[in-house]
């Protein structure tokens, strides 16, 4: 793999770029894998990546329906926070934040990571408390957080409106290093390093059908034929059900959609993340200079990956009263992504009633920022069968009672 | 030179001249006119610069595809950026300033990116800067964002108003062409109830820029005839600037009406969102025009040959004195026709087909202008303007047979139809090889609720690109709606237009076929995003295969016009690249909205006040003439304390706790939910739905309930009154009323729809007093009336009755220890009643009190807070509230995820009091933390703090807190480190900490 650098691209430019590499190989299925991925999304392939750079598991294949990063990696509104008040989110959403501080260095592949930070407005006495509660609970768990006054968030963000006739805005938890990332680059960096370990990314290649032999999995059929493993991992987000089906098991997963929108591109105006939940909505000023808004699920389950009006229409009200100045700016684009959604709202990170079958799904509605971490605790989970990361993520935890609820502390959509 | 020219211009009034500023000129244009029309009648082509390399840009379109005229609009509170100028109709005193430069428009310093864009094409800030890591924050991002965006951000909040209209139909027809007219015409004449709205300010799109011939006479007389027997009909609607927005399921369509754009001295709102539900939808939304692909097409001066025909023919402007036109199909000969026609010189027409053009092809030539089979421009000179074109062979690699003059190009690479509304919700297309465009696959369209399809696209928006198959295909279409509505097909005469005797287009996606590298690296796709052949041909070579992964790798088709120009062309490009067929390759989601919408629009009249209702208590005027110091509790505004002269909100609560525990205290407890269960079945609901046993009290009685979620957390409590044998009145919490009201609603729907049970939440039909502290009854006494003593009335028993001659539902229930009376009158009387309170406790030096008061006192007492010490994650048992729970009963809602392990785990944190060791308030939401660290790293936690306050009645902090074995650790100490250093340590007390034997209550 060549190297990207700014001189590479100087020596590329001098020949026109017509040097360039392909960043993944685009390989026809082998006969046998160690480990089969389904799902090259951003969990799926930084997956692969961390059983090949940790465990030195590298005969693997990452499988993907469509085209790969292009589930809710390449949907989202791309915020990285770790400010999660229960203890086994914030361990495992700040080890993901940790590992995005150093992304681009890793896969030499410039996935923009910029810790701007992230604020989460309180707006209620009830969101204050809830707030101060989150950071006493991040202090103890090696999460820099603070709660801030709503002087300080207006310094922060001079566009907001904290004196909002409505709910003004009594504080914020802060989190410094708190931030973005180009999502599409995420996935694309993890295929690049992926396919130069050796792995095969395999675009286009839907599976059919879990094959299994005395409760223990053998391979896969798919589009491109039947394909042997000696472990799989089921990381695809929406479709999670689906797959369980195929593998004869079921989870407590409801898949509904969640939109987007961004305006059109202006000038920087908004250098943090802000995320208003009492009235629904956050909002970011991307790199190119769209502000890229989100809010809440929709009401309903489906898979159409595109979504009703009702919510565009509360969440975009929520932040013309939070950021006045925005409500002549225009609305460029919408669209949804299907998120899978467990009882708690907390991911399952898991072994499953098939021996050698793995799942890591129901990030919901925050699956972004977890990109890294999530492929690092599967990835050993995998390999070894356990990981301090995981083991508070088994999908048996719903029967226990075990909930790892945060709506406690953000009753909104992240 | 760009300029008006002394005759035509059907849209243009030449009377009124209108004057407008842009940059700081003033200029004159005519009414009627665009911003962009006016613009180049003033020879202003340059007007503003890309993207990425800040190359100059100039107008290209002259409608919603235009892609570079975007400039910021207005002033102050009207200021906005990246207006279209192309679709932005000029007004008396419009301001305009272009966009994306430094320090002008005519000398911008980013323009040095375009030297430098050999070294920064596609995805180039994936490969660099990555070193030194903190140097993206800190210099590189903040480097690239200041150059990236387009206008400037407004600084102040929106001065116009915005409003929502909801409208139902039979049919909408989107497009005021000769399509869509002639579509709403056949649907209307069969009675269907039909909106038409039209984007523009005008009917007839292309037809009449044309000069088709409809039935022997000018598309402007169909469409003035068409148009008027419409405004005849009484089920038609019509509307022009309506844009079809989004089409979304179940026929719900987005129409954006923007009413006073044009002109802001209109009263009423800026813009109008129609949120219509419509059976039927009719695309007749058009087609645009295709840029070709050679070097130097982004050049200002090169434009769409439609759109040079488009101002001349309706703005009388013409864009240069020479102009060349190049094109690969016979569409674009009626530019140079029309050119000709007006005067100006068209040097040459370079048809990029061997066999040349049709019937126009031939007029053109017979009108004497040279036309150039097989020809193509190898590359366009000049910078801020065209200066000249080379000529070279289509299918060579760009040898330059010739240079000429000009100072216009108008290019045609052939047509895609408008699908996008078809395409919103699930429409498919195919790629027709013959006419060279995506159309709609009307065997794969959106489908509505009943799997039925139901937009329907009609003319050239269905690929039909002659005046007679649009006329044709726009009845077809409209009686397929017709008959997909279960009417009868009316008797109409279908308009005719003769047939065109045209060459077929041949595609043509880089122009020469041949050229080389440094050509296709001029050859501009997507204008203002700086996307060129090039670029997508990297991200081809570099894996970027799918389509979406080449628009997201090379940002063609990603900027404000959505690849509107760009998109065909660029995977078209790919297709090249990867050897592929186009269909293959497919297109990117079109998704919502077509062209961008205000953000205002969508969030509509909700702003400020009225963004969110607020609930108001019939005492809210008193509590707001009286300094109330409110917080929102859900829709409501409570007061939180009332402040007088001087006190700070600290020193309020403390007074109105000392008087209430000393004397007298008012809360207005009138947003606390109450729900009426009533019904044979009440007692058995009532079971299910709590868990203390309520179907065994008695009539007259009070009871405090629990009530959990089917997870077994507790969600709500409140006290139950018993009504009567087959009503029962439930307290909520004032956030819980309407989940609690759903949450009923939902099992007695779902579950239990057998059972003879009906609720009611009347929370606002009564205004509620908490009348509190020792003289509670002696106030009671003095408005007279019904018998309140402990013998008639006792501790949790409820009585109807009048007080003072208002009607009294009296109940005995405290939350705050003291002797108290909570008092519900119907909501009319709420304001008289407080007052008569107010009089009669004046003696008393009654004080209303707030919620925190509330909170300080029921903390006092150890009574838990919803939302306190409850947070979806608590169950009863945690909080010592077994007591509340039937032990006889089967079951109730929550009762077997209880049972749970980790439900019955002994381990679970339980409710104590927690008692400063030096009286100090623990630090909201602080942490208890034990030894160690857990197998992440984390430090071992042992409980929280769930309540804390300074107790004014014990003058000490006091809290209550949730705590590892904390009821069998009663008198050690804990320590709860604060989050800026230090620690404070607390011991762990019983939780009431104010009057433990009740004796003040129940007096």
């Amino acid at each position: 793999m060549k190297r990207y650098s700014i001189f590479a691209v100087a020596r590329e430019a001098a020949r026109y770029h017509t040097g360039w590499d392909r960043a993944w190989a685009s390989p026809e299925p082998k006969k046998k894998y160690d480990a089969i991925i389904i799902g090259a999304g951003g969990h799926g392939l930084a997956t692969a990546y961390y059983l090949g750079k940790n465990h030195g598991i590298k005969n693997v294949a990452i499988l993907e329906k469509g085209w790969l990063g292009g589930g809710n990696t390449g949907r989202n509104t791309t915020i990285i926070r770790s400010n999660y008040l229960q203890d086994p989110s914030a361990a495992i959403y700040e080890k993901s934040r940790s590992l995005y501080e150093t992304m681009s260095q890793d896969l030499n592949y410039n996935v923009m990571f910029s810790p701007r930070g992230v604020i989460m407005l309180a707006q209620t006495e009830h969101e204050v408390r809830g707030y101060l509660r989150t950071a006493h609970a991040n202090a103890q768990q090696g999460v820099a957080t603070e709660f801030i006054g709503p002087e300080q968030v207006k310094k922060l963000v001079p566009i907001i409106n904290i004196h909002g006739p409505r709910y003004p805005v009594l504080g914020g938890l802060w989190q410094a290093r708190g931030g973005t990332a180009r999502h599409d680059a995420v996935a694309w960096g993890y295929a690049r390093a992926c396919s130069d370990m050796g792995m095969d990314v395999i675009q286009k290649c839907e599976v059919t059908g879990v094959r299994r032999e005395n409760g223990r999995v053998v391979g896969v059929d798919t589009t491109k034929g039947a394909i042997d493993c000696d472990k799989l991992g089921i990381v695809v987000a929406g479709h999670t059900s689906d797959l369980a089906e195929m593998a004869g098991f079921r989870l407590p997963i409801e898949s509904v959609a969640l939109q987007a929108l961004v305006s059109e591109p202006i000038k920087p105006c908004m250098d943090v993340v802000v995320m208003a939940n009492t009235v629904h909505g956050y909002m970011s000023q991307s790199d190119k200079g769209e502000m890229v808004i989100g809010g809440g699920t929709d009401g309903f389950n489906n898979y159409t990956q595109r979504g009703s009006f009702h919510h565009i229409e509360e969440t975009v009200r929520a932040l013309v009263e939070t950021f006045p100045m925005i409500s002549r700016l225009k609305m460029l684009r919408q669209w949804g992504g299907i998120v899978d959604m467990t009882g708690d709202r907390s991911p399952i990170l898991s072994k499953t009633p098939v021996d050698g079958v793995f799942v890591n799904c129901g990030w919901g509605t925050g699956g972004f920022k977890a990109i890294p971490g999530s492929g690092w605790a599967m990835a050993e989970l995998m390999a070894k069968g356990q990981s301090p990361l995981t083991d508070e993520f088994s999908m048996w935890r719903f029967r226990e009672g075990k909930f790892i609820d945060e709506s406690v502390a953000a009753g909104v959509a992240h | 030179m760009s300029t008006r020219i002394q005759t035509g211009g059907r849209l243009i009034d030449r009377t009124k001249s209108v004057t407008f500023k842009f940059n700081g000129r003033k200029l004159q244009g005519y009414a009627g006119d665009t911003l962009a029309s006016a613009l180049l009648a003033n020879d202003q082509m340059l007007v503003g610069r890309s993207f990425k390399y800040h190359r100059p840009r100039g107008v290209v379109a002259s409608g919603a595809e235009e892609p570079n005229a975007l400039v910021n609009m207005g002033e102050g509170a009207f200021f906005e950026p990246n207006q279209r100028a192309t679709t932005t109709e000029v007004f008396d005193g419009l301001t305009a300033t272009s966009q994306n430069h430094w320090p002008t428009l005519e000398f911008d310093v980013g323009a040095i990116n375009t030297y430098l864009s050999r070294f920064l094409p596609a995805g180039f800030y994936y490969k660099m800067f990555m070193y030194p890591r903190a140097f993206w924050k800190h210099v590189y991002e903040p480097f690239i964002r200041q150059s990236a965006g387009l206008g400037k951000a407004p600084k102040q909040k929106d001065g116009s108003d915005y409003e929502h209209f909801y409208a139902f139909y039979d049919v909408v027809v989107i497009g005021g062409g000769i399509a869509g007219l002639q579509a709403a015409k056949t649907a209307a004449a069969a009675g269907a109830k039909v909106l038409v709205m039209e984007q523009t300010a005008d009917w007839g799109g292309r037809a009449v820029v044309d000069g088709a011939e409809i039935d022997g006479a000018s598309a402007d007389a169909f469409v003035a005839a068409t148009v008027a027997e419409l405004q005849a009909m009484d089920n038609v609607t019509l509307k022009t600037r309506m844009m079809g927005a989004g089409v979304y399921d179940h026929g719900y369509l987005l129409g954006y009406e923007r009413v006073s754009d044009h002109d802001p001295s209109l009263a009423g709102p800026r813009h109008r969102l129609w949120r219509i539900r419509t059976a039927q939808i009719i695309s007749a939304t058009g087609a645009i025009e295709r840029p070709l692909s050679f070097a130097g097409n982004d050049i200002p001066g090169v434009l769409l040959a439609s759109a040079v025909r488009d101002y001349l023919v309706n703005w009388g402007v013409s864009i240069g004195e020479r102009t060349i036109v190049v094109t690969n199909n016979d569409d674009a000969y009626r530019t140079a026709i029309a050119l000709k026609q007006a005067g100006l010189s068209v040097p040459m027409i370079l048809d990029a087909r061997k066999s040349g053009g049709g019937a126009l092809a031939q007029q053109a030539r017979d009108m004497g202008i040279r036309v150039e089979n097989g020809k193509a421009i190898a590359k366009v000179h000049g910078g801020k303007r065209v200066t000249a074109v080379s000529i070279c062979d289509q299918a060579g690699e760009g040898v330059v047979l010739d240079t000429i003059g000009c100072d216009a190009v108008a290019m045609s690479g052939g047509w895609s139809p408008v699908v996008h509304l078809y395409s919103h919700c699930g429409g498919k297309l195919n790629w027709d090889a013959e006419q060279v465009m995506f159309r709609p696959d009307l065997t794969r369209m959106p489908t509505n609720q009943n799997g039925q399809g139901f937009v329907m696209p009609a003319g050239t928006a269905n690929g039909e690109m002659s005046t007679a198959a649009t006329l044709a295909d726009a009845t077809a279409r409209a009686l397929d709606v017709v008959a997909a509505l279960g009417k009868s097909a009316p008797t109409l005469t279908a308009p005719t237009a003769a047939s065109e005797d045209a060459a077929a287009i041949e595609p043509v996606w880089m122009m020469p076929q041949g050229a080389n590298i440094k050509l296709r690296m001029k050859s501009w796709l997507d204008y203002q995003n700086d996307v060129k052949v090039s670029d997508v041909q990297l991200a081809a070579r570099e894996g970027y295969e799918s389509v979406e992964h080449t628009k997201r790798y090379t940002t063609l088709g990603m900027a404000t016009d959505q690849g509107k120009l760009s998109n065909i062309n660029g995977l078209a490009t790919l297709s090249g690249a990867l050897n592929a067929d186009i269909p293959q390759v497919g297109t990117t989601t079109f998704r919502p909205p077509y062209t961008p919408i205000s953000l205002a629009s969508i969030a509509g009249s909700a702003r400020d006040e009225v963004f969110q209702p607020i609930r108001k208590t019939p005492m809210q005027d008193w509590h707001m003439a009286n300094g109330a110091d409110f917080e929102p509790v859900g829709h409501w505004r409570r007061p939180y304390c009332f402040p007088r002269a001087g006190e700070t909100k600290a020193q309020a609560v403390e007074r109105e706790i000392l008087q209430t525990r000393k004397s007298l205290g008012l809360l207005d407890a009138s947003t606390l939910g109450k729900i009426i269960v009533k019904g044979p079945d009440a007692g058995k609901f009532m079971d299910m739905l709590y868990t203390n046993m309520m179907s065994t009290l008695k009539v007259g009685k009070c009871r405090y309930g629990l009530m959990c979620s089917e997870n077994g957390f507790l969600s709500d409590d409140g006290v139950v009154a018993r009504i009567d044998e087959n009503t029962f009145l439930c307290h909520t919490t004032t956030g819980g009323a309407d989940r609690i009201h759903a949450h009923m609603e939902e099992w007695l729907q779902t579950e239990w729809w057998d059972w003879k049970v009906y609720t009611a939440n009347v929370t606002e039909q009564f205004a509620q007093v908490a009348v509190v502290g020792p003289n509670a009854r002696k106030v009671l006494e003095k408005l007279g009336g019904m018998d309140v003593s402990k013998e008639a009335l006792g501790f949790m028993e409820w009585a109807d009755g009048t007080l003072g001659g208002f009607d009294a539902r009296v109940y005995r229930i405290s939350f705050s220890g003291e002797l108290s009376y909570e008092i519900a009158v119907p909501a009319s009387q709420g304001r008289v009643f407080w007052d008569a309170l107010l009089a009669a406790g004046a003696e008393f030096n009654v004080m209303p009190y707030g919620t925190e008061a509330l909170h300080v006192m029921r903390a006092e007492k150890g009574f838990i807070m919803i939302g306190d010490e409850t947070d979806g994650t608590i169950i009863p048992q945690d909080l010592g509230l077994n007591w509340a729970i039937s032990k006889k009963k089967e079951d109730y809602i929550g009762k077997r995820a209880q049972e749970r392990t980790f439900m019955v785990d002994s381990k679970r944190w339980k409710l104590v009091g927690l008692e400063t060791t030096d009286g100090s308030v623990i630090p909201d939401g602080a942490y208890a933390v034990g030894e160690g660290v857990n197998a992440n790293g984390q430090r071992n936690m042992i409980g929280r703090v769930t309540s804390t306050y300074y107790s004014p009645t014990l003058g000490r902090g006091i809290a209550m807190g949730l705590v590892l074995d904390g009821p069998d650790r009663m008198g050690e100490t804990i320590e709860f480190p604060k989050v800026d250093g230090g620690s404070i340590t607390a011991k762990i007390v019983d939780q009431v900490f104010y009057d433990k034997e009740g004796t003040k209550q129940d007096v």
